[in-house]
């Protein structure tokens, strides 16, 4: 992707708020999309199922390839509830799949070799159900979170799924201007794997290096785009290998070794112990990323900041975009606007 | 009279005109092939090598040389070569012996993959004003770290770290063994090493004691004959090498002939003085994986577990497999040495027909480290037919940390790839032992070029890294997707990963 609009915010009281803000700040970004791509994020959608995984499914065709993930379901735990995602026809908006959700519970006795066995199971399925290319694309996974995305302009694909309707405490929201997969709905951001979901303005030079590391360690790229690999890192490095996240967007977006080299002894060890070990999940080229689980939200630049970021703080809310002008679009008032240093990440958490 | 002489391989002649008689040609050249007759320099260019020292010492441009000015009738199968082979060895009865890489007319595969380059999408970045790092670490890594913060918020790291070498830029020279190439030669390259901020192997001749400034740019070698290897040798080194085998010659051992083992091989070597240095094709303590894990280990055992320890193979059909059981001892590099690599005396046909391209060879094995999750523990270190920065980053591109250059250091001392090294009369004074020989090659002008070599290569990678939009060398390694195949076939570009032109 070339240039794209990216903003975030979160309400660290968990106070909810409705999309229609963060459709007209994402709007306010249009001339960074070409129409072909945009979507939303929200967290505490679903309080009424917060135990279960929320999976969002694009079906190419329902007759044919719904029955295919209900039993690949039904086998690893239980289908709470499952139903159409509720859209709206807009004139300016080519439907060509029919969004899904099921509200699901993982039977953890099915994988009892692992330490989160729920998790593990959901994101087994997610890979093994998006691999196998059967006209069913699963783009959400977590607990009480939904990915609502499309191809088109920010306001049709809110429109569409009517985003107003949604209340989160935290949002992320991208509009995109695709170079590499144009028109394809999986290619549209966020990306999210279980907790965590993924917005990104830049071009990844290094996904080929990251691509076949995740791959290595068992997850499978299946959306035709760089950014999908940044939702699988985050998820080892966080999940997997259990890293503070500003450790984990250290080895994402490290320092250069020149400022390594600088440090006192004991921090320059591991620093250097992380551009050792994780050298094939560095992501290099140009690119501001935010991105959320349920309880953080982060957002970070390349080591050269070759791609916008300004953050904006207002009371319990904190703001993470490509423009002041979509912060103010959502809130007028806002007190403070600062832009952090290259590769520097700002990280909001909720009050426990 | 069965065969006769065969047509001689080159022509020398001089300029009558041009030619002011200095005579500096015939105290060049080793190989005898002029000599003075009176008035007039004399030619005897059934001797001539192509070595080129002749032409490089004449001052007036009076000598010329024409490959092959005799042809035989031509045929695409009963080739020059493979006449000139039936003869010879029907006269003889004996392997043929031959020098450098293998020199048949395979298709290069560098020569079929082009690099990418940003356009509009994303900036590509200026060396000049932009940091573009090259900065490599070989040795093992662990797959997760342990980081736990403390109550004061400082990060304390738990997993031990193994020790690295720590390479300034991805280029490193390989193993070329003192008795195989002069002591001026190895002394020249450890200094480039050593200023180039890279490291050099010692190959399997020991480490003589004029290298002792530089040990801790070496890499010491152990090889099947243990030529050399004693305690105090392996402290020395900043790494240990195990040499399985060598892209020039994969399964057979090595070779010294008697002539080049003066008095000071002899002593560095450890072996009787004039006698051939013929390493034995296995190791006789490593007849398995297991075996080799325990060697490993007992070079760790007897270095306290300071030193990072390389396995060197030769780029075998299996080698991924290979490579994928040392990963799993404890050693901390693999070295894969494909079939063009050099020598200084291999039997012909193992040079020519034996192994396999280095292209494929790191391609594998770097997707057969990542099938099993391990890529990252272990370096990958490609060798063998290396000739610029071009074929550096199309290595790293395909899977490699690092490479080591051979042929092209040599290259950068005044070798002309004549391929007479294993003759030891070498007139550039690099694959030889005659001192007046080894006295032409000045260590400090040679190590000067070796190191500025170095520099230039380091410089071009860094700008074809910036121009493909990437500041540090891990994030090109093993990225295949900023390759493309040109004009290769659909099963090669699988095997190497890549796409082809346009796609």
């Amino acid at each position: 992707m070339a240039m794209c609009g990216i903003i975030g915010v979160m309400d660290r009281k968990r106070r909810t708020m409705d999309g229609s803000g963060i459709r007209q700040a994402l709007s306010m970004m249009n001339e960074r999309g070409s129409g072909e791509g945009a979507g939303y994020v929200a967290y505490g959608v679903y309080p009424d199922y917060r135990d279960c995984y929320a999976l969002h499914v694009f079906f190419d065709n329902i007759r044919e390839n719904k029955i295919i993930v209900d039993a690949a379901l039904e086998q690893w735990g239980t289908i709470e509830h499952d139903e159409a995602i509720p859209t709206y026809d807009q004139p300016n908006l080519r439907s060509v799949h029919t969004p899904w959700r099921y509200f699901f519970k993982p039977d953890p006795s099915l994988a009892p070799a692992s330490t989160s066995p729920e998790d593990d199971i959901v994101s087994a399925l997610v890979m093994r159900i998006n691999t196998a290319r059967r006209g069913a694309l699963i783009f959400s996974s977590g607990k009480n979170v939904g990915v609502f995305k499309a191809g088109g302009w920010p306001e049709d694909v809110a429109d569409f799924y009517r985003i107003e309707d949604y209340e989160g405490y935290t949002w992320l929201a991208h509009n995109r201007y695709p170079t590499n997969t144009p028109g394809w709905w999986g290619g549209a951001h966020p990306f999210n794997l279980l907790g965590w979901s993924v917005v990104h303005n830049g071009e990844i030079t290094s996904y080929g290096t990251n691509r076949r590391y995740i791959e290595s360690l068992g997850y499978i790229c299946t959306m035709y785009t760089d950014t999908e690999v940044v939702a699988y890192l985050i998820d080892l490095l966080v999940r997997r290998h259990d890293l503070d996240l500003d450790l984990a967007v250290r080895a994402l977006a490290p320092p250069f070794w020149e400022e390594i080299d600088r440090m006192p002894e004991a921090k320059q060890e591991w620093n250097r112990a992380l551009r050792l070990t994780y050298a094939p999940a560095m992501m290099n080229g140009p690119f501001a990323i935010v991105a959320a689980d349920a309880d953080t939200m982060v957002g970070f630049t390349d080591r050269s900041k070759l791609r916008p970021m300004v953050v904006g703080e207002c009371a319990d809310r904190l703001y993470i975009s490509s423009e002041e002008a979509a912060i103010r679009a959502m809130e007028p008032k806002v007190e403070s606007i600062t832009m952090p240093a290259a590769g520097e990440p700002v990280i909001g958490r909720v009050a426990p | 009279m069965t065969i006769g002489s065969l047509p001689p391989r080159y022509r020398i002649s001089i300029d009558p005109v041009r030619c002011m008689e200095c005579e500096r040609c015939i105290e060049n050249c080793s190989y005898g092939v002029f000599r003075r007759d009176g008035e007039r320099i004399l030619v005897n260019s059934r001797n001539c090598t192509a070595c080129h020292r002749c032409i490089a010492c004449c001052p007036r441009d009076a000598i010329s040389l024409e490959e092959q000015p005799c042809d035989y009738r031509s045929h695409p199968l009963w080739t020059r070569e493979a006449r000139e082979a039936i003869y010879n060895q029907a006269r003889t009865g004996k392997i043929i012996l031959a020098g450098m890489g293998n020199a048949l007319d395979y298709p290069i595969i560098f020569d079929r993959l082009v690099l990418d380059a940003c356009q509009v999408t994303n900036p590509s970045l200026d060396p000049l004003r932009e940091p573009i790092e090259l900065r490599t670490h070989i040795g093992k890594k662990p797959a997760k770290l342990d980081l736990r913060r403390r109550e004061n918020g400082d990060v304390e790291l738990l997993t031990p770290i193994a020790p690295n070498l720590r390479v300034e830029t991805p280029i490193m020279i390989g193993h070329m063994s003192y008795g195989a190439i002069s002591l001026n030669a190895q002394v020249a390259m450890a200094r480039a090493a050593k200023e180039a901020g890279t490291f050099m192997g010692t190959g399997e001749g020991g480490l003589h004691s004029a290298i002792y400034p530089y040990q801790d740019r070496m890499i010491v070698q152990v090889a099947s004959g243990r030529f050399g290897v004693n305690i105090d040798y392996l402290e020395r080194g900043a790494a240990i090498e195990i040499k399985i085998g060598q892209g020039a010659k994969p399964g057979i051992g090595g070779h010294l002939p008697g002539e080049k083992v003066c008095e000071e091989v002899s002593r560095t070597r450890m072996i009787p003085q004039g006698s051939d240095a013929i390493s034995p094709a296995p190791h006789h303590d490593i007849y398995s994986i297991e075996d080799l894990a325990q060697l490993v280990r007992a070079l760790k055992e007897a270095t306290e577990w300071k030193k990072p320890v390389f396995v060197k193979i030769a780029a075998v059909h299996n080698a991924s497999a290979i490579a994928a059981g040392i990963a799993r001892s404890p050693a901390d590099a693999v070295v894969i040495d494909g079939f063009r690599g050099g020598t200084g005396a291999a039997p012909r046909v193992f040079r020519d027909h034996v192994g396999i391209p280095i292209e494929a060879a790191v391609a594998s094995v770097d997707a057969k480290l990542r099938d099993q999750g391990i890529r990252n523990e272990i370096s990958v270190i490609a060798s063998g037919g290396i000739r610029g920065s071009a074929d550096v980053a199309k290595a790293i591109a395909l899977g490699a940390d690092a490479v080591y250059i051979g042929t092209a250091a040599l290259v950068a001392m005044g070798c002309r790839v004549c391929g007479n090294c294993y003759r030891g009369l070498c007139p550039w004074g690099i694959a030889t032992q005659r001192p007046d020989l080894v006295e032409r090659l000045n260590p400090d002008v040679a190590s000067e070029q070796v190191a500025n070599l170095i520099h230039a290569w380091t410089l071009e990678l860094a700008e074809l890294l910036g121009a493909a939009g990437i500041n540090s060398i891990e994030s090109l390694r093993g990225n295949r997707d900023r390759l493309r195949g040109y004009m290769l076939d659909e099963s090669l570009m699988q095997v190497l990963d890549v796409r082809q032109v346009g796609a």
